[in-house]
C-alpha cells in the first residue's frame, strides 16, 4: 500500500473542529490587541496553575485535531481480479472506514487484538481457556497473549523486560527534551517575560515523556490492558479524547450566540423583548434538562433510522448523531449564561458612559457593540470554560443512560458503560474504567483550574460562584 | 402576600402552556405516531394493520389538532392534542404506551425517590456548610488553598465514577451494604445508606466551594469587622454573625430544588436499582415509552415552577427588607 494512496474524507465534525480552532485563534488575536485584556491574560498565564493547566488543555486539543484529519486508504485490488483481466482499468476502491492521522501515530496499539480481556502489561489472558497440551490431553489454563509480551522467550523476564524497556524509552526521550528545553532557556527565552518557565518546562517534559513511553511500550504490551473484544484500552481511551474535546467545545459554541444575543437584547431593550426572552428561558429551564436531551436524542435516532440513504459510511451516521447531540446539549443549556448576561446588561445600561453615549446620539447597535458587549466578555469567557468541563462530564452520564454518542464511536462514557458490568467479575476488570477515569479527570480538572484562573483575573469579585455551568452534568438531574 | 402568590400562579400558566406545546411538537409532530408504532412493534417489515391497531389501542389514531370529521366541540376535543397534551393540565397522565396507569405508578414510585433524595439533600447541605465554615475559619492559609484545590478535583470527577467506586468498595469489597435493590418499609435503610452517601460525597466539591465564597463575602463585611473590633472571639463571629447571614443566600438558592426532589435522580436510582421516579423515567426513555416521558417532563416543569414560587416567598421570610410586589 503506497503512502499517497489515500483520499481525504473529512467528516462534518472535522470541518467544524477546524473552523472552530481557526475562529478561536482569531478571537485570541483580537483579544491580544487590546492592552487591557492582554494584561488580564498575562495574569492567567503567569500563575503556575494557569500555565500548567493550559498546557494540558492544549495537549488534548492537539490530540483532537490530529484525530480529526480523516482519510480513506486505498484497498489493494483483490487477488482474483488481477489474474485474468489485468488490462481492464480497475476501479479504485477505498477502505469502508475512515482512518485518521492519529491512527498512524497510534499504529503500535492497533490491529493487535487479543481474544478478550487482559490486564495491563499482562502476558496471559484474563480468562481461562481449554488448551490442548503438547503431550496430549487438555487443561484449563490462562493462555499466553498473542501480542502482549509476544517477544518474550522466557516468561521470567517479564518484569525485568518492562522495567528495562521503560527506562530505555524514558531516558531516550528525556535527554533530547531536556537538551531542547535548556537550549530554549539559554538562547530563545525572552528574559522580560514573567511566565513560570520551570512549570511550563516540567509540564512539557512530562507530557512528551508519558506519551512517547505509552506509544513505545504499546509495541510490546497492552499498556492499559484489553477490553472485552480484545482491543487495546489505551487506544480507545486516546481516541475518545476527540469526542470529549469536541463535545465540550461544540456544545459550548452553540450556547454562545443564543445566550449573547438574547441575554444582551433582553437587558438592553427591556420591555416586551425582555418579557419574551424571560419567558423562553423560564420555559426551557423548567423542563428537566436531561429529559429534554433524552427526548431530542431519541428523535434523532428515529430520523437516522428512517433516512438510511443519507448516511453512507457507518462513521457518517455516528458523526451526524454526534453533531446533533452537541447542538441539543447547547440548545438546552444556554439559559444560565443568558440570565447572567441579561442581569449584567441591565446594570451596564444604567451606567453614565452608556447614558452619555445615548445623549451623544450614538446608535443602539454601536452602543451594544462598543460599550456593552466588551464589558461582558469576562462573564462569557468564564461561562465558556465552565460549560466546557460540564459538557465533558455530561457526555459520560448521557452515554450511560443510552442517549449519548453512538455506541460505535469511542467515548469515555461508552467505555465506562461497557466496563461497568464487568466490575462484578472476580477478579475485577478495573482497567477500562480507570483508563477512562484518568483521561477524563485530567482534562476536566485542567479546564476547571484554568477557568478558576480566568475568573480570578477577569472578575475577582465573583470567585467561587459557578456561572452558567451545564447543570445537566453531574447526574443530579 | 396571597395576591402575589395568586398572580405568580397565573404567570405560571403561559410557561406550562409553552412546555406543553414544546413536548407536543417534539413527541407528536416531529416524531409521528406512525414512527412510534414502528419503533415499539420492533420489526422493520411490520404490517400497516398492526400499526393502525397499535395506534387505535392507545388513541394515537386521531388527528393531531383539529378533527374535521367530528361535530360540535368534538372538533377540538377528539384530537391527540386535547386528549394527550391538554389533559396534563388536570394532572391526568393517562396510560403509558405499555398500558399501565401513569398516575398510579407515580404515586407508588414517588416515595422511594423521596427516601433517597430528601436525606441526600439535607445531609448534603449540612455537610457542605460545615466544611465551608471550617475552611473559612482558616481562610487565606495553606489549608484554604489545599482545600480549594481538593474541591476542584472532587468537582472534576464524573458522578458515574462516584457511584462505581462507592458500589465497588462499600458493597463489593467491604460487604457493608447491599450493592443495589430496595425493600419497602423499615428495612429500606439498608439500601438507602449507600446512595445517600454517594449523593452527598459527589456534591461536596461544588457545594463547599460555593458556600465558602458566600461565607467569605460575609466575613469581609463591616458588621463582622465591628464584632471583631469589639473583642468578640473569631469563633463567635463565625457562628453568631457570619453563619446566620450567610445562610440567607444559601437557603434561598436551594429552595428551588425542593419540589423537584420528588422526581429523584436518574443516575443514582438506576445504578442502585431503586424503584423511584428517576429509574421510572430512565426505563421509559430506554423503552421509548413516550407517554411516560411526556408526563414526567410536564410534572418536572410544574415542580420547578412551584420551586420558583417558594424561592420568592422564602426571600421575604428570611429578609424582611424584601417586599413582594
Amino acid at each position: 500500500m503506497e503512502v499517497f494512496d489515500v483520499r481525504l474524507h473529512l467528516l462534518w465534525s472535522d470541518i467544524l473542529i477546524f473552523l472552530l480552532t481557526g475562529s478561536l485563534i482569531a478571537f485570541a488575536v483580537s483579544l491580544y490587541r487590546n492592552p487591557l485584556t492582554r494584561a488580564r491574560w498575562a495574569q492567567v498565564f503567569e500563575s503556575r496553575i494557569g500555565a500548567a493547566s493550559f498546557m494540558v488543555i492544549l495537549f488534548y486539543v492537539v490530540i483532537a485535531l490530529v484525530d480529526s484529519v480523516h482519510f480513506q486508504t486505498k484497498l489493494e485490488a483483490a487477488d482474483d481480479t488481477s489474474g485474468g483481466n489485468s488490462t481492464s482499468v480497475e476501479k479504485v476502491h477505498y477502505a469502508p472506514e475512515a482512518t485518521s492521522l492519529l491512527d498512524l501515530v497510534l499504529a503500535p496499539m492497533q490491529g493487535k487484538d487479543e481474544k478478550t480481556y487482559s490486564a495491563p502489561f499482562a502476558i496471559h489472558s484474563f480468562a481461562k481457556e481449554t488448551v490442548e497440551l503438547p503431550e496430549g490431553g487438555v487443561a484449563r489454563e490462562f493462555p499466553r497473549l498473542k501480542f502482549g509480551g509476544g517477544h518474550l522467550e522466557n516468561e521470567d523476564q517479564h518484569a525485568e523486560d518492562i522495567i528495562v524497556k521503560s527506562m530505555t524509552i524514558i531516558g531516550w526521550t528525556l535527554i533530547p527534551v531536556l537538551v531542547l528545553l535548556s537550549l530554549h532557556h539559554l538562547f530563545i527565552r525572552d528574559r522580560a517575560s514573567r511566565l513560570p518557565w520551570p512549570v511550563i518546562y516540567a509540564t512539557f517534559a512530562i507530557i512528551v515523556t508519558a506519551s512517547s513511553w505509552a506509544i513505545y511500550m504499546s509495541q510490546f504490551y497492552h499498556v492499559l490492558g484489553t477490553d472485552k473484544v480484545g482491543q487495546d484500552v489505551l487506544y480507545g481511551a486516546v481516541k475518545a479524547v476527540r469526542t470529549g474535546v469536541l463535545i465540550g467545545t461544540l456544545a459550548t459554541l452553540v450556547t454562545l450566540p443564543l445566550a449573547v444575543l438574547l441575554g444582551i437584547s433582553a437587558g438592553y431593550f427591556k420591555g416586551w423583548v425582555d418579557d419574551v426572552v424571560q419567558y423562553i428561558y423560564t420555559t426551557l429551564n423548567s423542563i428537566p434538562g436531561i429529559l429534554l436531551i433524552a427526548a431530542s436524542v431519541l428523535l434523532i435516532d428515529v430520523y437516522i433510522e428512517t433516512h438510511p440513504e443519507q448516511f453512507k459510511l457507518l462513521s457518517d451516521r455516528a458523526d451526524f448523531k454526534f453533531i446533533a447531540l452537541c447542538f441539543i446539549l447547547g440548545m438546552t443549556s444556554w439559559t444560565g449564561l443568558c440570565r447572567l448576561l441579561r442581569a449584567e446588561t441591565l446594570k451596564l445600561s444604567q451606567l453614565e458612559y452608556v447614558q452619555a453615549a445615548h445623549a451623544f446620539g450614538v446608535s443602539r447597535w454601536r452602543v451594544i457593540m462598543r460599550h456593552i458587549l466588551p464589558n461582558t466578555t469576562h462573564i462569557i469567557l468564564i461561562a465558556l470554560v465552565l460549560d466546557f468541563s460540564g459538557f465533558v462530564l455530561a457526555e459520560a452520564v448521557l452515554s450511560y443512560i443510552g442517549v449519548g454518542v453512538d455506541p460505535s464511536m469511542k467515548s469515555w462514557g461508552n467505555m465506562i458503560n461497557e466496563a461497568r458490568a464487568e466490575l462484578a467479575r472476580e477478579p475485577v476488570v478495573w482497567w477500562s474504567v480507570v483508563a477512562a477515569f484518568i483521561l477524563m479527570f485530567i482534562l476536566v480538572l485542567a479546564a476547571n483550574l484554568f477557568s478558576d484562573r480566568v475568573r480570578d483575573a477577569f472578575d475577582p469579585r465573583m470567585s467561587g460562584s459557578g456561572g452558567g455551568a451545564a447543570d445537566s452534568g453531574n447526574g443530579k438531574a | 402576600m396571597l395576591a402575589y402568590i395568586i398572580r405568580r400562579l397565573i404567570y405560571a400558566i403561559p410557561i406550562l402552556i409553552g412546555v406543553n406545546l414544546l413536548t407536543f411538537a417534539l413527541f407528536f409532530v416531529v416524531n409521528t405516531p406512525d414512527q412510534m408504532a414502528r419503533v415499539q412493534l420492533g420489526d422493520k417489515h411490520v404490517t400497516e394493520d398492526a400499526i393502525q391497531e397499535w395506534k387505535a389501542q392507545r388513541g394515537y389514531d386521531k388527528p393531531l389538532l383539529i378533527n374535521s370529521e367530528a361535530e360540535g366541540s368534538a372538533v377540538l376535543t377528539d384530537t391527540i392534542f386535547y386528549e394527550k397534551s391538554l389533559s396534563l393540565f388536570a394532572l391526568d397522565f393517562g396510560k403509558s404506551d405499555a398500558g399501565r396507569s401513569i398516575s398510579a405508578d407515580i404515586q407508588q414510585r414517588m416515595w422511594p425517590s423521596l427516601a433517597v433524595a430528601l436525606p441526600t439533600f439535607v445531609i448534603g447541605i449540612s455537610v457542605n456548610i460545615a466544611f465551608a465554615l471550617f475552611i473559612v475559619m482558616f481562610r487565606a492559609s495553606v489549608f484554604d488553598t489545599g482545600a480549594m484545590i481538593l474541591c476542584v478535583a472532587l468537582m472534576s470527577i464524573s458522578g458515574v465514577f462516584y457511584v462505581i467506586a462507592g458500589q465497588f468498595f462499600f458493597a463489593k469489597e467491604w460487604n457493608l451494604v447491599p450493592i443495589s435493590g430496595y425493600l419497602p418499609g423499615a428495612d429500606a435503610w439498608h439500601f438507602l445508606v449507600l446512595p445517600v452517601i454517594i449523593g452527598v460525597i459527589s456534591g461536596i466539591g461544588g457545594g463547599t466551594r460555593l458556600y465558602r465564597t458566600l461565607f467569605l463575602e460575609e466575613a469581609g463585611k463591616d458588621y463582622a469587622r465591628t464584632a471583631r473590633a469589639k473583642g468578640v472571639s473569631e469563633l463567635t463571629v463565625l457562628f453568631r454573625h457570619i453563619l446566620p447571614n450567610g445562610m440567607i443566600p444559601i437557603l434561598t438558592s436551594v429552595v428551588v430544588v425542593i419540589p423537584s426532589l420528588f422526581m429523584g435522580s436518574l443516575l443514582v436510582e438506576s445504578f442502585f436499582g431503586i424503584p423511584g421516579l428517576g429509574s421510572y423515567t430512565l426505563d421509559a426513555i430506554q423503552s421509548q415509552d413516550f407517554a411516560i416521558v411526556r408526563s414526567m417532563v410536564f410534572l418536572g416543569s410544574v415542580l420547578y415552577i412551584i420551586g420558583l414560587l417558594l424561592t420568592d416567598i422564602s426571600y421575604t421570610l428570611v429578609d424582611p427588607r424584601v417586599r413582594l410586589s
